[in-house]
């Protein structure tokens, strides 16, 4: 702020409290002769309204009150540039705020990151502590239960899109994941080859679905162009975690495993993306989040 | 003598009405005036950036909507606010805002750095059915959002009346936002802009780039 306008506010404050010194000084006086009398004069119907001094008490009230202000005012900024004996700034508190919660918690943090994922899945109090920062991060697009949604992966059922070491974790979590299928429609010869092709998909987890009246027809017409597929998923469809290529065969759909919905996979593409965390986390709460998720998968593993 | 002033303020409307002009005016002199011509409240923040023509479009399906009334966009400095948003709201990031958007009521989260924390499929899912994704939600679905294209008629105007209330779009932005419209954007859908909209908001204070 311009010392000009420093300067005007100062008038303004001071101006006021003076204002309001005088008028409760002009107020609390009375002459003599206004004294004497009883009344002011007013009468309404026959009722008159008496003439007396401001009580004390209300009067001692008033001045508190600018006794207060004056007080508030050499301690707090109010006064245009002067920043008051304390310094104080809401900045400042928030970041004495921030200080004072980091040097209870960054030990309790700094120790847990001394252990391996694998090994701080057995303290409860840090997987509490990983499911709250789940419930703030994760929760939105992979369910309060974890278990996901279409098009967002379940972390509980033990298939990894991007591998599911902790060390892969950390790294979905930290820098996030952007899943690149492309669209196959045009290389798979329109819209048959592309129904062809999706039946073959689902064989791979279904072989019963050859079965059917013209399945068979179907897969032999698209076993040649699975090729193109297996550059990612692999050659038996295995999927890979490097391209966060799906594995075909584990009957686990992350966009739904009807026809329909593998034929729209093939036909427009996947682009799944998780965005990273790193600027919102520390590494140490990634670390215990990791720990949280991956003890999620081993929980599955369990039942 | 101090009584007959004092009467002569009670009995005289026009002096009462003058005198508590001046009165109620300092509040208003002293906090509000300076404000007006304060850098701190009248220079943007270091990076920002004019929206583009699509963002302005989704910023005004946002207004329509509704989406102010349960959503705030105003971080505060509060610990618990800052761990949960990330960075507190200053007024540099509001200087083009016409008007600002900071809402009063948080039925739903704030939103004033929901850029680029979320993919851009996930909002066009959770506009279309929050409780697809959030089960526990009570955001109401705006699935008409989708299968509404953006309406361009107005959408010059729109940049032309930012600009004459100080956003600083040359005469050169804005032919190419219209250019833009014409080449890329002719199709998009309300959706489309929102999303646009909302992938941005705060990006300036997070650093993060909307995806």
């Amino acid at each position: 702020m311009s010392q000009l306008w420093s300067v005007y506010i100062i008038v303004l404050v001071v101006l006021n409290l003076v204002g309001c010194a005088v008028l409760l000084f002009w107020n609390s006086r009375m002459s003599a002769e206004e004294a004497q009398r009883e009344t002011t004069g007013h009468s309404f119907d026959g009722i008159e309204e008496l003439n007396k001094p401001l009580p004390r008490w209300w009067l001692w009230l008033f001045v508190g009150t600018l006794l207060f202000s004056a007080a508030y005012l050499a301690l707090y900024p109010g006064l245009g540039n002067y920043a008051g004996m304390l310094g104080w700034t809401s900045s400042g508190q928030w970041q004495k705020e921030v200080d004072f919660v980091d040097r209870q918690t960054a030990p309790l943090f700094a120790e847990y990151a001394k252990v391996p994922v694998e090994e701080l899945v057995q303290y409860d109090e840090v997987l509490e502590v990983g499911a709250r920062l789940y419930m703030q991060n994760c929760a939105m697009c992979h369910g309060a239960d974890a278990r996901g949604a279409r098009g967002y992966p379940n972390l509980t059922d033990g298939a990894w899109q991007w591998g599911g070491s902790p060390e892969a974790i950390r790294v979905s979590i930290s820098e996030g994941r952007r899943a690149n299928m492309m669209a196959f429609g045009p290389m798979l010869g329109g819209e048959d080859g592309i129904v062809d092709m999706a039946w073959y998909v689902a064989a791979l987890s279904r072989p019963e679905l050859a079965e059917r009246d013209g399945v068979a027809e179907r897969i032999e017409r698209a076993a040649p162009r699975f090729a193109m597929c297996t550059a990612c998923h692999g050659a038996e469809g295995r999927g890979n975690p490097q391209f966060g290529a799906p594995d075909l065969t584990d009957g686990n759909w992350l966009y739904g495993g009807r026809i329909e919905d593998i034929a729209q996979t093939l036909r427009d593409g996947r682009f799944g993306h998780m965005p990273g965390h790193a600027g919102l986390l520390s590494p140490e709460r990634i670390h215990v989040l990791t720990a949280y998720i991956f003890s999620l998968s081993l929980q599955d593993e369990d039942d | 003598m101090a009584g007959s002033a004092h009467e002569k303020v009670e009995k005289n409307v026009g002096l009462l009405i003058a005198l508590v002009l001046v009165a109620v005016s300092f509040g208003g002199l002293a906090e509000i005036v300076p404000l007006l011509k304060d850098d701190g409240t009248t220079q943007p923040i270091k990076g920002l950036q004019p929206y583009t023509a699509l963002e302005l479009e989704g910023r005004d399906v946002y207004i329509r909507e509704g989406c102010h009334v349960c959503h705030t966009q105003m971080v505060r400095p509060l610990r618990a606010e800052t761990e949960r948003y990330g960075p507190y709201s200053v007024a540099g990031e509001d200087v083009w805002e016409h008007p600002f958007l900071w809402g009063s009521k948080r039925t739903g989260p704030d939103l004033a750095r929901v850029g680029g924390r979320y993919s851009d499929e996930w909002h066009r899912d959770h506009l279309y059915a929050p409780r697809d994704l959030v089960p526990e939600s009570n955001m109401p679905a705006y699935p008409w959002l989708r299968y509404r294209q953006v309406n361009w008629r107005h959408t010059e105007r729109k940049l032309n009346a930012m600009r004459m209330l100080g956003v600083p779009y040359s005469d050169d932005d804005i032919a190419e936002q219209l250019q833009r419209i014409a080449r890329d954007w002719a199709d998009k859908t309300e959706e489309d802009a929102l999303v646009a909209y909302l992938q941005q908001l705060g990006t300036v204070r997070t650093g993060r780039s909307a995806p």
